[in-house]
């Protein structure tokens, strides 16, 4: 931990993968592994094209917008960010400039720590923009794929408000599941969709900021983690060292994943000038006060209301209510369960522990794996109506998902446990005529030989005698 | 010989049978060859180009020429410039694909001014288009292969394009109709851009009535252009009428003044005083028309707030000419390399210079002081004209500063008292306004042209002022005869 004090502002880029098509071209919107199949005349910039604001996605961005308490201006409008690079068809970039009017500008949001302490992030914009192509570098070529030229990006700039790494990744983790909870976007780090800009400066004094630096295109919130750690390191050893002036100096470095370091890229002085001006072909369009109500009407329940109201009015843990918040296909899952009349805490501890399990191990979303909701209650029912045990309902569990069969297919008269005391009785009766030598030792004070007889029982069953109810019949019958 | 003729007349002939659409084709291709052999007007002739089917459209099976920055499916559109000297886009523009669903056949792609910048017709890849009236002058700029072609009689009409006077300075020059219908009212998409918030697709043509045929199968909203708006209840050749009594024009006193100049050339004398015999024509026609004052600092800064706002929109608008998607790959190491050896080798000096312009007017600390005040100044301009057209249904005005220039001067040095007559109908591109030129007399035995512009969707009251006194002059429907 560093004795200095560090401010932390971060810029997080999320594509908007949740639209049909891209943000200012007819092309499909979604993640491919082929390249260049999802490409229109207009991302790759030919002649004579003209860029079309994609309405959906304006209302995405005012959707975030109102979420993060930011005002929403009274026209729309995109700047041209004008630079070249083999990424960017155009010569320039459609998006907006700060502090020009974004689509969302000033706000604020409140995020829980792990401990359950809340703290306030304070929003500098919220402004929406095209991705650039991806480019691959090989050894002395590089490929260009235009599937991403074009996507819609919302870029979400914090104040440098932040004080931890921890405080930091908080809060990127609260802003990607409420992407996700409003079906704006899948925000999977996998798939590029999240990429992050880290600014960190450390002071001795709280109440003024050190030199500022930035960090580009980190691309994971663990990359986030230790990138900030990485930098107040390296920037508090220069403090401690006198050598600040020299090694701390307003610029922008590289999070370099592999060898875990920062890796100075530019200087501030070079910084470009991107002659932004107003985007010509797009008219600047007013954002009608009925339409910004109807969109806060739409925004669907969030982690932290779902969260409240698993803890009160289904009676979860806060820990439970956590994990089942955390990514809103868990989330969702959970709540089909509780529409389909499965005992909250049930559902719950179901989904924390066996479906979480499997699906981390197997590195599968919830969504992919065979056993439904309905298909969770149809094994949970049977473990209340007796006919099958926990035990075996897990096994069962581990069937459905392996074989992909309803668990109905693996319940049959032959395996429903037996829990009739008479027939428990009369094979129990069987097995300590057949064992009087054990009997015998057993009475004479060779206690465990108890687990011995139950043994019997469950080999002579197959395993499916009721556990409880036979080692009850036992005890009676062994006085 | 057909192709001297009106659209209707021509449509008349097909549907009559006098004559068939190939037939057509076949002599609009002859007499191209014959252009461009004369005038250079030409980037590519399309001749293996067949007759259409002739319907009750006015337009079908009759021949028609394309300015080379329209994007021409299958058909090479260069914007006649060496960046795209090969390029054979795989999409129609709107305006293109309507006049294909009308039946209109396009024979040739014309030369044109480097993008559409410059107004000489000097700075094209293939070479300099030269006035059919005259071959030592220049056509003007930029839509010049159009221009030339269409006073040539190769066929009816050709589209042109029109940032600053693009259209209306060359029709004017070549002695025919030139019109720019309000911004939005034809789409732009697949126009090659200039600079977006002044560019105008529009036509040049023999007569007023066949302009509004062109523009109305041009017109119309498009999803692919956002700027585009609805005009379909606007049918500009439906409603064509001389039925001009009691309307209201103005022209500017500063411009038209010959004692605001000191050293007026002789042929600008000539085309001031042409001018007023034009305005006693449209008296005569029952119309008013006003002396107004306007600000002269107003109107001396129409050239320069022109100059910062294209150039600025443009360095922008064809950073895309790099050369690796399409246009020749250029040579280097790296791809910075070879982006520069493309625009070195690919961009005339003029653009070069004007990109120069551009990017520095652009520039953060030059930003407030160029740009910003140019659009402040632009803002200044339309709204004064706005407030005008309150009171008038259009301005008129004389086309540059008399007939078609010499070529030996293509840096167009005009003297500076000059200026704002030879660029004032870059308002009509601040404001969007409908502007259409028409022939209206000789100086020097060379056409000289005269302009009509009105307020923002009132394209129909132009076009109906300028039918009325176009019908009292004697220029509709000519083609040029060398004069020397």
């Amino acid at each position: 931990m560093s004795k200095y004090y560090a401010t932390i502002g971060l810029e997080m880029h999320c594509e908007v993968s949740e639209t049909n098509s891209k943000v200012f071209s007819s092309a499909k919107n979604s993640y491919e592994s082929t390249p260049n199949c999802n490409v229109s005349p207009v991302d790759m910039a030919f002649p004579g094209i003209l860029p079309v604001v994609n309405k959906e996605c304006v209302k995405m961005a005012i959707m975030m917008s109102s979420i993060l308490n930011a005002r929403i201006p009274e026209y729309m409008y995109f700047e041209r960010k004008n630079y070249y690079y083999p990424d960017l068809p155009k010569g320039f970039q459609l998006t907006q400039n700060p502090p020009e009017d974004c689509v969302g500008n000033g706000g604020y949001i409140d995020v829980e720590r792990e401990d359950g302490s809340v703290f306030r992030v304070d929003i500098d914009n919220l402004h929406l923009e095209e991705d650039a192509a991806s480019l691959d570098h090989f050894y002395s070529t590089s490929l260009i794929d235009y599937n991403r030229a074009g996507v819609p990006l919302l870029e979400l700039v914090t104040k440098p408000c932040l004080h931890s790494a921890d405080d930091a990744v908080s809060f990127l983790e609260t802003i990607r599941s409420i992407y996700q909870y409003c079906g704006i976007s899948e925000a999977d780090s996998k798939k590029g969709q999240i990429r992050c800009d880290v600014n960190v400066s450390v002071s001795p004094d709280p109440n003024t900021l050190g030199v500022k630096v930035e960090m580009k295109n980190v691309n994971s919130f663990s990359g986030v983690r230790d990138a900030i750690n990485y930098e107040i390191e390296r920037q508090s050893e220069a403090l401690d060292n006198g050598t600040y002036e020299r090694e701390v100096e307003q610029e922008t470095r590289r999070w370099d994943e592999e060898s875990a370091q920062t890796i100075r890229m530019r200087s501030k002085v070079d910084a470009l000038d991107y002659k932004y001006f107003v985007e010509p072909n797009i008219p600047k369009y007013k954002i009608e006060e009925s339409w910004v109500e109807e969109i806060k009407k739409s925004i669907p329940e969030l982690p932290m209301q779902r969260k409240e109201k698993y803890i009160e009015k289904y009676g979860l843990s806060d820990y439970d209510a956590k994990i089942l918040i955390k990514e809103k296909s868990v989330s969702d899952y959970f709540e089909k369960c509780i529409e389909i009349g499965i005992d909250s805490k049930q559902a719950a501890n179901w989904i924390t522990v066996q479906i979480m399990g499997y699906i981390n191990k197997n590195n599968l979303t919830i969504n992919d794996i065979y056993l439904t909701p309905e298909l969770l209650k149809q094994l949970i029912d049977n473990i209340t109506n007796g006919t099958i045990s926990s035990k075996q309902a897990k096994d069962i569990f581990f069937k459905v998902l392996e074989e992909e069969k309803e668990p109905k297919a693996f319940i049959s008269k032959d395996n429903a446990q037996i829990s009739d005391k008479d027939e428990l009785s009369k094979i129990i009766d069987e097995i300590l005529a057949n064992n009087t030598n054990q009997v015998e030792q057993y009475k004479s004070g060779k206690d465990n030989l108890f687990d011995y007889f139950v043994g019997q029982v469950m080999k002579n069953t197959r395993g499916k005698a009721n556990p409880v109810i036979t080692k009850e019949i036992l005890k009676e019958k062994l006085i | 010989m057909y192709m001297n003729k009106t659209i209707k007349e021509l449509h008349e002939d097909l549907i009559s049978g006098k004559v068939t659409s190939d037939e057509l084709v076949k002599e609009s291709i002859s007499k191209s060859h014959e252009v461009q052999d004369k005038c250079n007007a030409f980037v590519t002739i399309l001749d293996d180009q067949k007759g259409g089917k002739v319907t009750d459209n006015l337009l079908s099976g009759i021949p028609y020429g394309v300015k080379d920055n329209y994007s021409t499916k299958g058909i090479l559109s260069t914007g006649s410039s060496n960046t795209l000297k090969d390029y054979v886009p795989f999409f129609d523009a709107t305006a293109i694909t309507k006049l294909y669903e009308a039946g209109a056949i396009p024979v040739n792609k014309t030369a044109m001014d480097e993008f559409g910048m410059g107004g000489t017709g000097t700075t094209c890849h293939t070479g300099t288009v030269l006035n059919p009236w005259d071959l030592s002058r220049m056509c003007a700029g930029s839509s010049a292969g159009s221009a030339a072609a269409v006073a040539s009689g190769v066929y009816p009409y050709a589209l042109g394009s029109d940032t600053g006077d693009s259209i209306r300075k060359p029709a004017a020059f070549c002695g025919i109709v030139g019109y720019k219908p309000t911004y939005g009212m034809i789409s732009r998409y697949g126009l090659f851009p200039f600079a977006s918030s002044l560019d105008h697709c529009g036509v040049l043509t023999r007569s007023v009535e066949d302009a509004a045929i062109v523009v109305d199968t041009m017109k119309g909203i498009d999803k692919k252009d956002m700027t585009s708006w609805d005009s379909s209840n606007i049918k500009l050749y439906d409603n064509l009428t001389s039925d001009v009594l009691g309307k209201k024009l103005f022209y500017i006193k500063e411009i038209v003044d010959k004692n605001n100049y000191k050293n007026l050339p002789k042929e600008t004398i000539e085309h001031l005083d042409n001018f007023m015999k034009t305005i006693e024509l449209v008296k005569s026609l029952g119309m008013e028309v006003e002396e107004v004052s306007i600000n002269q600092d107003l109107l001396n800064a129409i050239s320069s707030v022109y100059v910062v706002i294209s150039c600025a929109e443009a360095t922008s608008n064809m950073s895309n000419l790099t050369g690796f998607i399409f246009g020749p790959r250029g040579e280097g190491k790296n791809y910075i390399e070879q982006m520069k050896d493309h625009r070195t080798k690919g961009f005339s000096s003029l653009i070069k210079r004007r990109f120069v312009i551009g990017s520095y007017v652009l520039q953060i600390v030059n930003q407030e002081r160029y740009f910003k005040n140019a659009q402040r100044a632009r803002r200044m301009i339309v709204d004064t004209m706005k407030e005008l057209f309150k009171k008038y249904d259009g301005l008129i005005l004389p086309v540059g500063t008399g007939p078609a220039k010499k070529l030996e001067n293509d840096e167009m040095v005009t003297d500076d008292e000059l200026t704002v007559l030879d660029e004032h109908l870059q308002i009509g591109n601040f404001g969007g306004f409908p502007s259409i030129t028409i022939p209206n007399g000789f100086v020097d035995n060379l056409p000289v042209g005269i302009n009509i512009t009105g307020n923002c969707y009132d394209d129909q009251n132009i076009l109906n002022i300028a039918y009325a006194l176009e019908s009292k002059m004697n220029y509709k429907n000519q083609i040029a005869k060398e004069v020397k």
